[in-house]
């Protein structure tokens, strides 16, 4: 079986309010990525299009999008996975291509999240979990992170500060990502002042500063067979380490809340498929919905041992110059999470960073990438190693 | 009930009820009679919290009824400052997971009890109650 590659990718801005249709929104991706591959529509084989459902009203978006991007008669269907939905389109687009159904295969991510209030937009992230058992009290995904950031504080002594430092580390790299919805540098004493924005607790003892926003965006990642793979492009970027995992909706079905189960298993099938350990990832994007978000990343993706995800970030060891750079480019924190967006938004950094083109904030020579996207709170994992040879 | 009508006693539950029509409506009966229940299979012994109609383990669907009693152990909790819309009017409330060992029941802490009494360990109890708007639901008290 031939190799599988990236050979092009794109963004939109991820902005708070989109002037536009979805279509639209997703052309902006689309056109950057296509340019980026330089291939012309008719090499596209089939399209997955990634996005969370009930945030705008177009029903079955996959066939509207396939003709506003001139796609037609092309085959395209929709696939969702919450938040992992992005990065589930390109397990999907390298299935197709892996499978040989097709040579080259587009996957859109986007979400426009500003139509609703954010007390709506709230109640659909509930409604994400189990709508029998836990949405009738009344749940949301930070208060279900928060839970996790509380039993980790118990058992492994993380402190608020800890966390804290997580987004002082997504601000830092915020302002360099044009793309990104805030771009604002982000200090230790805006999380000491509860009376601040970023200070004031959402659900304890989660504060705003620790939340990741809504944001409207697109991306585009495009997939290609290994013979097409080199024919269109000068720097493929390869699929080494593809895995996905799903954990109980329910928190009652959860063995602990101390990190992600799903993750956990998802990086372990990704490693083994690319012949890695996490010591051989250079650069990496996680999913950092929530700071304790990443830091339970860093454990659950082998970077640091269980509680000791703390030391890295207190070392500044996941900034761009440290061992291990993560979401050296803000991070959902910084740039927004339009839900079926972001891993598009993940990957093309990865890519960018492998290829060398990451530009200020270009990871020294790296070799390999690792994609952490994951849905809910942790119901959905993937995990995707991307490599230069 | 009407030959035709479905039952739908589920849509009791909760603040906001999303899923009104379910085999488990049993569930709401013992709440009204003020017992927190969960199911098992007959065939194999798998039990479950929350209540389910159907065995996975040994595809049967010939469940059993037991009650959840006890203590339990507070895994985690977390109190919202805001809600998602429907629940706005009951801010601020705190969510929580108990840990009886064979099974976790999720539900929310009893707005009697402070967050100061509160710590990731300690030891707690369900009690059926209702919720700010009338409506069946359970909540966790101090054991």
């Amino acid at each position: 079986m031939g190799k599988v590659g990236i050979i092009g990718i794109g963004q939109s801005a991820f902005v708070r309010s989109y002037p536009g249709s979805i279509r639209e929104l997703v052309f902006e991706s689309f056109r950057e990525a296509m340019k980026d591959a330089r291939i012309s529509g008719t090499d596209i084989g089939a399209t997955v299009v990634c996005s969370a459902p009930e945030y705008d009203k177009q029903r079955s978006p996959a066939g509207v999008i396939a003709e506003y991007l001139g796609l037609n008669p092309q085959p395209t269907f929709y696939a969702e996975t919450l938040c992992s939905s992005g990065s589930t389109g390109l397990r999907l687009a390298y299935s197709l291509v892996a499978s040989g159904l097709h040579d080259v295969v587009m996957v859109i991510g986007f979400q426009i999240m500003s139509q609703l209030t954010s007390a709506e937009s709230q109640e659909r992230m509930g409604r994400g979990a189990d709508i029998q058992w836990e949405s009738p009290f009344g749940t949301m995904m930070p208060a279900y992170y928060a839970m996790h950031a509380r039993a980790h504080m118990a058992k492994f002594g993380t402190t608020m500060e800890d966390l804290a430092l997580i987004r002082v580390k997504a601000g830092t790299y915020g302002p360099l990502n044009p793309n990104a919805v805030y771009r604002k540098p982000v200090t230790l004493e805006q999380f000491q002042d509860p009376g601040s924005f970023l200070g004031g607790l959402v659900a304890g003892p989660l504060r705003a500063g620790d939340c990741c926003a809504n944001a409207d965006g697109s991306s585009c990642v495009i997939v290609a067979s290994e013979d097409k793979a080199r024919a269109f492009s000068k720097k493929p970027v390869w699929i080494k380490g593809i895995g996905a995992a799903t954990a109980p909706v329910n928190m009652a079905g959860r063995d602990r809340l101390t990190g992600l189960a799903a993750s956990v298993e998802a990086a372990g099938q990704a490693y083994k498929m690319a012949g890695i350990t996490p010591a051989d990832v250079d650069v990496a994007e996680v999913h950092d919905c929530f700071t304790i978000a990443e830091l339970m990343a860093y454990e659950d993706l082998g970077f640091a041992k269980p509680g000791e995800g703390k030391n890295l970030i207190r070392s500044k060891e996941t900034y761009r110059e440290g061992s291990i750079p993560v979401n050296v480019d803000g991070g959902l924190l910084s740039k927004g999470h339009p839900v079926g967006a972001t891993g598009g938004s993940q990957i093309r950094t990865v890519v960018l960073q492998l290829r060398g083109e990451a530009g200020e904030i270009q990871v020294k020579d790296p070799a390999f990438g690792l994609i952490h996207n994951v849905g809910g709170v942790g119901l959905y994992g993937n995990v995707t190693i991307l490599g230069v040879d | 009930m009407a030959k035709n009508e479905l039952d739908s006693r589920f849509a009791q539950f909760g603040t906001v009820s999303f899923a009104s029509v379910t085999q488990v409506n049993d569930f709401i009966g013992y709440l009204e009679e003020g017992k927190l229940m969960g199911t098992r299979c007959k065939t194999c012994g798998k039990s479950f919290f929350p209540p389910r109609a159907h065995c996975y383990q040994c595809l049967a669907g010939d469940m059993e009824w037991f009650e959840i009693a006890g203590k339990g152990e507070l895994v985690s909790y977390s109190t919202l400052q805001y809600a998602p819309a429907g629940f706005t009017e009951e801010v601020p409330y705190t969510i929580a997971l108990v840990d009886y060992g064979e099974y976790k029941v999720f539900g929310r802490i009893d707005n009697s009890v402070s967050e100061a009494e509160l710590s990731v360990g300690t030891k707690m109890k369900t009690q059926i109650s209702r919720t700010p708007n009338g409506r069946l639901t359970y909540a966790f008290m101090k054991a």
